[in-house]
């Protein structure tokens, strides 16, 4: 299928951008743990981590410029905070390692399931990358499902801090479930996977992994996608400094 | 290193005999490499010790000075090389610690020794990263340097060691190749590039031609470590490998070398001038420099992370008592 509507286009790309801003603020906090890891061992699985997530955030702003020839590097360097449409979940500051865990292992889980079902879009391209992401993404999940149970059942100390962290992430992370402006046509012409069925999926996945680990999420209302916190700005003031700098610099 | 290392060597040192040394150098000398279980004197095992821990926490400590600028890299792909040359960093720090490990020491007492500044590290890691296009200089002149060093290694006589530098060089060379390919680009590009291209090899040049070690005449532990086959190169023919492979290359991209009276000799080599040592030994000791800052980091990064492994411990125990039921 390669016929897309004006409307379909757009809630393509209003996706694809948001699929690739989130990837692209996790990949940056994960990486801020390169170096400073509890265990070497973590310096080279969450660098490795951190790496897919840009690696995926780059193939969703590729497939993006396929549909409007916008610039990847443009977009991801000369956007301000106003024009970012991630959830706040992945703005949220790196925290400590059970913070660390916990949201990437809720973020796993949506995105795998995501995926997963993005696999059936009969929007080739999408289809496509969705399944080459999603090889990496199984093995985000089981890494940081096993965190989760790993820091749950430790020590009191590494069980309350997972259980604040979970409390912490909870709401921000019902937030990725909410659908986008615009998003509509692409879902109702099946391009584009229900929000509302991953969450359906999603939902008893995580919480069945959270009772084997002893934990139960909060009650909480979701934090609306397009609610950003205020750490957005100084995260993009750091990723963007050398970028903004150089202006008439293109190529880097 | 530890008690542990300590009687370990004195043992070994209470039962050499010199029939022993004798087989011990006539394998070397045929070319055999030696493994963990073979018997060796102690102070071959000392010295290796010493020399692998050494490299691994320089792979630990160099992830910082690099590692501050993934969250800065200015595009998307030199974002990704730079995170996958972190990254390789601390796998060579795991390789090379499980190296160590063959010899008997253990991990916990190599970053002790590390945490605690008893232990020493590449001193190049020391000087500050001032701007994105140390990157790229780090990566070609450092890591060139490190090559040439670990080339030299990947045929040395210890089993591990010597098989640990072969994987390492290999990625290595990426690391070298993603490195000049950069400066290669911005010495091209915008004045400014240049401009951050010429100030980055003016302050990292002469520590590159440092890192490959004293003279050969000042170098205390060269002796026993050729003799035994652990170096097969002197640190000067390394430097001068490196020289010449390098000046030419930077000299064609209409670079300057911050050095006077650097020139070719009949042969073709390429003559550095005088090597202000007082700075490199102010380094090495910590004098000036960021040793404290570095050292600081890692031990902030060991104390936070505490609670992780007591947590991993806690978790494998109780795995392990599950299974036992």
């Amino acid at each position: 299928m390669t016929d897309l509507t004006a409307e379909q286009t757009q809630a393509l790309i209003a996706r694809l951008t948001t699929l690739a801003d989130d990837d692209l603020l996790l990949s940056h906090r994960d990486a801020e743990w390169t170096g400073h890891a509890p265990i070497l061992e973590e310096d080279i699985a969450l660098a490795n981590i951190a790496q897919d997530e840009l690696g995926h955030a780059m193939g969703w702003l590729e497939l993006r410029k396929t549909l409007d020839g916008s610039d990847p590097d443009v977009l991801a360097f000369r956007r301000g905070p106003e024009k970012f449409c991630n959830s706040a979940l992945t703005e949220l500051p790196k925290g400590d390692w059970a913070f660390t865990m916990v949201r990437q292992y809720l973020f796993d889980a949506w995105e795998a399931l995501w995926q997963d079902a993005a696999k059936a879009s009969p929007y080739g391209p999408l289809a496509q990358a969705a399944a080459l992401a999603l090889r990496e993404k199984r093995f985000h999940l089981q890494h940081t499902a096993l965190w989760v149970e790993r820091l749950a059942l430790g020590t009191p100390e590494s069980e309350w801090r997972t259980r604040e962290a979970l409390n912490a992430v909870w709401p921000y992370a019902l937030g990725l479930f909410e659908p986008l402006d615009g998003e509509r046509s692409g879902i109702d012409a099946g391009l584009l996977p229900d929000p509302a069925q991953i969450k359906a999926r999603w939902l008893p996945l995580v919480t069945a992994h959270f009772e084997r680990c002893g934990l139960t999420p909060p009650n909480a209302v979701p934090v609306a996608r397009g609610t950003h916190t205020e750490h957005l700005a100084p995260l993009l003031t750091e990723f963007q400094d050398v970028n903004r700098q150089y202006a008439e610099v293109t190529v880097w | 290193m530890t008690a542990t290392l300590k009687i370990q060597a004195n043992t070994d040192q209470h039962t050499e005999t010199a029939e022993q040394h004798a087989a011990f150098e006539a394998r070397i000398a045929g070319g055999e490499k030696i493994e963990p279980g073979d018997w060796m004197p102690a102070e071959y095992r000392r010295q290796l010790i010493r020399m692998i821990s050494q490299h691994a926490h320089s792979e630990v400590v160099g992830m910082l000075p690099e590692g501050e600028w993934i969250s800065r890299a200015p595009s998307l792909r030199r974002k990704l090389i730079l995170m996958a040359k972190v990254q390789d960093e601390a796998g060579h720090g795991q390789y090379l610690y499980h190296a160590a490990e063959t010899l008997g020491a253990t991990r916990e007492e190599m970053v002790d020794a590390l945490l605690s500044g008893k232990a020493k590290y590449s001193s190049i890691f020391n000087y500050p990263t001032q701007s994105w296009a140390d990157v790229g200089m780090i990566g070609w002149l450092v890591d060139g340097a490190a090559i040439k060093n670990q080339t030299m290694l990947a045929g040395c006589s210890y089993g591990p060691y010597s098989r640990a530098m072969v994987r390492i060089c290999s990625e290595e060379t990426f690391h070298h190749k993603q490195g000049k390919e950069m400066i290669v680009q911005y010495a091209a590009g915008t004045p400014e590039q240049r401009a951050l291209a010429q100030d980055a090899l003016t302050r990292w040049w002469w520590p590159s031609v440092m890192m490959l070690g004293p003279h050969d005449k000042d170098s205390t532990n060269s002796g026993v470590m050729s003799n035994w086959g652990i170096k097969t190169k002197s640190n000067d023919q390394v430097r001068q490998e490196y020289l010449n492979e390098h000046v030419p290359e930077l000299l064609e991209l209409g670079l300057t070398l911050p050095d006077a009276d650097l020139h070719q000799d009949a042969d073709g080599n390429w003559i550095h001038g005088p090597i202000n040592w007082d700075e490199f030994w102010d380094v090495v000791k910590g004098k000036t420099g960021l040793n404290k800052e570095r050292l600081a980091t890692r031990n902030a990064a060991h104390d936070d992370g505490a609670w992780v492994r007591e947590a991993m411990l806690a978790y494998g125990n109780r795995l392990r008592a599950q299974a036992a039921d």
